[in-house]
């Protein structure tokens, strides 16, 4: 067995898995405040990767200012779709609102082919292009670089939810609306705001990815790789999402560079079937929430 | 009279169809303790939701009648807009957040204070020194509390929001007796220390009827009497029935010898 070669495929599959914990952050934070289970995770990030698209490529603007401007669009889409499709279903039943998520998806899947068309797209590169080296281990910078920048992005979520006013307000949520409601706290708020900072955190991820792998319309389908990292993660938890992320991805890159790309859906699908029989509720989750 | 709260024949029902209170008044003076007694099913809880417009989230509706807080009509204000303005309520069973650490819970309800000129000062310290062993818990998770504790904490969560009206839902729910007699001691302390007035939903009238200075007994959705504590617990009907005490010659009498059909409460007739 050549030892570099798998330490090469780790390090990648590693650093791909960070962006999936990034993705897999942004749906944990929607259905822990809000019991959503948002299938449209995947088409957000993509739309958001077309915002930059449109604003670095199309419009020439400097990353700089192209990336924050995508992500923030990306928060707003989220906000948006919470505000007017979202939470009109309050009250609904859970298979109600999960099939709304998921008309959404299509919608900015059709809404994408419509203004930039269904070929697939090169973003501009904006990350550096010096080769990264672990010891010996060869990384492609843009893996690399995705992998701090996504990393940096979640050690600020899970410090903003541990320590901050508002992360006691949404984790207060997430433990009992009613009573949140009791403490003077704004809970409909609460759920516009999960969407808003769950859409960025995807943004984020979807802009990095397909600053590595390029664009097409659909691109949103890394959004059931993430479905696969939040069951295995536990729908309701952050430090599930971190690790199952992290361990997905590396399982799913490894699969691929050993047993050939169509492996590696498979292989991941298969631990997902071994994990949910003996940990249903996903390795950190919840136990009293329902399952999916 | 100067009324914190004051309830005017509400009709509620649930789902559109389930009439779960049926013309229900009563009115909270300023700074006064209130008792609303009743058994299982009676509505009380279901007054204190209408009150808070947490009915809305169990599908609930007031269909007539009017609620005034402060003088000023409660219809159609969402419920952390209340909170905000004075009026907390502290549900049943406690409600605390369990995954959340003690003080946590306490950050949680200075979101009473959005809004408010005074919103600065935090009142932690408040709440510790009524509950002193809240302080030596405050880093540990409320779902690790026992009950007793898990009420103290409620009740520090009400403190903090500084409100001028706190509305108790079974407070004794599921304690021994000594700490439900520690409980009401500070309940009376707060409403003494702190001029809150308090409405107190309660299944034990006796503990509640020895702090509450007005009490009223309900049943099946409406009021059947009312009067100033003192002559509630005089009253051979409520002495009886929710007392149990009493019976026309006054003693201690054993549930074995009470034949129910042979008595009729007075107010039914």
């Amino acid at each position: 067995m050549d030892w570099l070669f798998f330490g090469e495929i780790s390090l990648a599959g590693l650093a791909m898995g960070g962006l999936y914990a990034l993705i897999a952050l942004g749906f944990v934070i929607i259905y822990k405040a809000t019991r959503v289970i948002n299938f449209a995770i995947g088409e957000i990030m993509m739309f958001a990767a077309y915002l930059f698209l449109a604003f670095a490529g199309g419009m020439e603007m400097s990353p700089w200012v192209a990336v924050p401007l995508a992500v923030l669009g990306g928060a707003l889409l989220g906000g948006v779709i919470e505000k007017t499709m979202i939470r009109p279903m309050l009250g609904e039943s859970p298979i109600a609102v999960v099939m709304v998520t998921i008309g959404i998806a299509s919608i900015l899947v059709g809404l994408v082919e419509l203004i930039w068309t269904a070929d697939p797209q090169l973003l501009p590169s904006f990350l550096p292009r010096q080769p990264v080296f672990i010891g010996e281990l060869y990384l492609a910078p843009k893996i690399a670089y995705g992998f701090l920048i996504g990393m940096a992005v979640l050690v600020i979520y899970l410090l903003y939810f541990r320590f901050s006013r508002g992360g006691v307000a949404l984790r207060a949520t997430a433990s009992d609306q009613a009573a949140a409601y009791s403490m003077g706290i704004n809970v409909r708020r609460v759920f516009n705001l999960a969407w808003v900072f769950g859409s960025l955190a995807a943004s984020v991820a979807g802009i990095l990815v397909a600053a590595t792998g390029g664009l097409s319309p659909q691109f949103g389908i890394i959004g059931l790789s993430v479905l696969v990292v939040v069951i295995v993660g536990g729908l309701d938890s952050i430090l599930g999402a971190l690790v199952a992320g992290v361990f997905i991805g590396w399982l799913e890159t490894v699969a691929g560079a050993y047993l050939g790309g169509e492996y590696r859906m498979p292989a991941t699908f298969a631990v997902l079937a071994v994990i949910l029989v003996f940990k249903p509720y996903g390795l950190f989750g919840t136990h009293e929430i329902e399952r999916v | 009279m100067d009324a914190v709260l004051e309830i005017e024949n509400i009709e509620v029902v649930y789902n559109k169809t389930v009439q779960v209170l049926r013309g229900l008044s009563l009115t909270v003076p300023r700074g006064a303790i209130v008792a609303l007694l009743g058994s299982n099913g009676a509505g009380k809880s279901t007054t204190l939701k209408s009150v808070s417009g947490l009915l809305a989230l169990e599908d609930g509706e007031v269909t007539a009648g009017d609620i005034r807080f402060k003088g000023q009509s409660l219809k159609n204000r969402p419920p952390e807009k209340l909170v905000r303005e004075g009026l907390f309520h502290v549900m049943e069973g406690r409600r605390v957040f369990e995954d959340l650490t003690v003080e946590e819970n306490l950050v949680a309800a200075t979101y009473a204070l959005s809004g408010r000129e005074d919103a600065r000062s935090r009142g932690y310290e408040l709440v510790y020194d009524y509950f002193p062993r809240l302080r030596e818990r405050r880093r540990q998770l409320a779902g690790y509390l026992s009950g007793g504790e898990q009420q103290m904490l409620a009740l520090g969560r009400a403190l903090i929001a500084r409100p001028e009206l706190i509305m108790l839902d079974e407070p004794s729910l599921g304690l021994a007796p000594l700490l439900v007699e520690e409980i009401f001691e500070i309940v009376a302390r707060i409403n003494r220390e702190q001029g809150t007035a308090i409405l107190l939903v309660e299944q034990n009238a006796a503990v509640s009827l020895a702090i509450a200075s007005y009490g009223y007994i309900m049943e099946n959705g409406k009021i059947v009497i009312d009067g100033p504590a003192e002559k509630l617990t005089a009253n051979e009907d409520v002495r009886e029935f929710y007392l149990g005490v009493g019976g026309q010659d006054g003693e201690a009498r054993s549930y074995r010898e009470i034949k129910h059909y042979k008595r009729r409460k007075r107010w039914l007739s």
